[in-house]
């Protein structure tokens, strides 16, 4: 009976800790929403993000959707082949690339990636009294770390899963073309003629949304960090869990509210 | 000027502050010495609002330093860390104009940087270390990159946390005398923590000993040595015997 309430008790414990994380999460996105509304701007900074989200990313954000389009090319073949429908390859590839293969690796890279680094960044400037010294000259460490992150992640991050999505479709094509007999015209025609502005679009939002929660949740953790050489390693650590399931939560409510109907 | 009424700190159940009261007058330079780990750093950043007292009120110019703009307040200050904190994405010479760079003293480029050579050759340091990173410098010098960047806005008061410590004894010579002269010629209101006895000699009006919580003595320098107080007597001559253990 007491194992019971024991067990009943943590458990409540637990969910009420979890729900007292999600509201502190949420206080936090809207204090940085004020703070990007409101002056001073530091473009120099947003400038560095937007190299450092966006075009550093790139490499891996290629090679990471141009393995998995033709891996993906190769799977439907091999399955469409049960019940003779190879032909459905470049569909297939398409709407599995731009729909969801694109955002969420992109969103996980950038996870792997930004989050985690932003994180690291923050808390050692927390934990070295860097941020106490920004705040002594005057400076809002809201504004200056977190704002030019978060925004140039919502910017820059649907721009990468745009790429991401087109070299996606043309791993796949490379495959179908050079392995799997395809003709390439045909394969690029389907592509087009199949692919609806609805997915590109849907494509490019979940891809802010994730950028959002990417770089929020590293610049949450950085700011939270715990003391000492340990509490930035935890920092990260819990930044970037918290961001991937984020995005697989968040890519799994969207994807409902987009195509459900 | 600065007035501690009652400060009281813990950190869970190590109580830090228990109930500091001090008052440092306009233009004078304050020394606070007392053992390592008796909440000297912790007091300094109660003023700044970089931690928040549990009780007790802190007043500038009268008025409480938790009301009102912080903005205009900050930009009143100029802080060194104890561990110098300079921003390390950021060359030296940025570090030390970073205030000059933006907000309302924002002001060209090549002038910030002009100041903050001038800044640089005031704490003893060449032109040359201005491009490279902090990460490059030794850690005495990134001390006085920390000392030039506190003073590069020209502030009305400033806290310097352990400015010597770490430095050679020519070195501590030159960075006392520019807190000396920060003191006289600019007027500017100075708290100083150090635990170099020498360095209290050369740049404090006033001498205030912080232990166990409170200001055990506090009063002009002169009256340091015939103070009667144990406390700063044991402090001064540095003897294992006494009302301060040596295990803190
Ligand atoms: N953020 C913090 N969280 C928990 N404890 C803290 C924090 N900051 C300071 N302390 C504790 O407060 C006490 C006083 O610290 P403080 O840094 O003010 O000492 P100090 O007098 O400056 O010593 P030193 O001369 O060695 O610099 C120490 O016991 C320290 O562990
Ligand atoms: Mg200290």
């Amino acid at each position: 009976m007491s194992l019971l309430a024991n067990t009943l008790g943590s458990l409540g414990a637990t969910f009420f800790a979890f729900l007292a994380a999600i509201g502190r999460v949420a206080i936090f996105a809207a204090q940085t929403l004020r703070h990007a509304l409101t002056p001073p701007f530091y473009i120099k900074e947003f400038g560095q993000a937007l190299l450092s989200v966006g075009y550093f990313s790139l490499p891996v954000v290629g090679l990471t959707t141009i393995f998995t389009g033709g891996a993906l090319a190769l799977q439907i073949y091999a399955g469409g082949a049960r019940f003779n429908a190879e032909a459905v390859v470049p569909q297939i590839v398409a709407i599995g690339m731009v729909r969801e293969l694109g955002p969420v690796l992109v969103g996980l890279m950038i996870a792997a990636r930004v989050t985690s680094s932003i994180a690291a960044e923050i808390a050692t400037m927390k934990v070295t009294e860097q941020i106490d010294a920004l705040v002594t000259l005057s400076t809002h460490p809201m504004k200056y770390l977190t704002v030019p992150r978060v925004l140039a992640a919502l910017l820059v991050v649907p721009l990468l899963v745009g790429i991401g999505d087109i070299i996606g479709i043309m791993g796949g094509y490379l495959v179908a073309t050079k392995t799997l007999g395809f003709n390439e015209a045909a394969y690029l025609q389907n592509t087009a003629d199949f692919l609806q502005a609805s997915d590109i679009i849907s494509s490019l939002i979940k891809g802010s949304v994730f950028g959002g929660i990417a770089a929020i949740m590293g610049c949450y953790y950085g700011m939270n960090s715990g003391r000492g050489a340990q509490g930035v390693g935890k920092a990260t650590k819990s930044s970037v869990e918290a961001a991937a399931v984020l995005i697989l939560a968040a890519n799994f409510i969207l994807t409902g509210i987009f195509f459900s109907a | 000027m600065i007035k501690f009424e009652g400060i009281k700190k813990s950190f869970g159940d190590n109580h830090v502050l228990r109930g500091v009261d001090l008052h440092i007058p306009k233009g004078e330079s304050m020394v606070i010495i007392g053992g390592s780990g008796t909440g000297k750093s912790v007091a300094l950043k109660c003023v700044l609002g970089l931690v928040t007292p549990d009780e007790g009120t802190i007043l500038v110019d009268g008025k409480d330093a938790r009301a009102g703009d912080r903005d205009a307040f900050l930009a009143r200050f100029g802080m060194l860390f104890q561990a110098a904190a300079l921003f390390d994405s950021l060359p030296v010479w940025q570090n030390v104009a970073f205030r000059l760079m933006r907000g309302s003293l924002k002001r060209p480029e090549e002038e910030a940087r002009a100041i903050a050579i001038e800044k640089l050759r005031r704490v003893g340091l060449k032109a040359d270390v201005a491009d490279r990173l902090p990460a490059e410098l030794s850690g005495g010098m990134q001390k006085r990159v920390g000392l030039a960047r506190a003073i590069a806005a020209e502030p009305e008061i400033i806290f310097f946390d352990e400015p010597t410590t770490g430095l050679d004894p020519i070195m501590s010579g030159v960075i006392n005398d520019l807190i000396r002269e920060i003191v006289v010629e600019m007027g500017a209101t100075a708290m100083t923590i150090t635990h170099d006895m020498s360095s209290v000699r050369a740049i404090a009006d006033k001498v205030a000993m912080l232990h166990d919580g409170v200001i055990q003595w506090t009063g002009p320098v002169a009256d340091m040595d015939k103070s009667g107080d144990p406390y700063v007597t044991q402090f001064i001559s540095g003897s294992a015997d006494g009302p301060i253990e040596a295990v803190r």
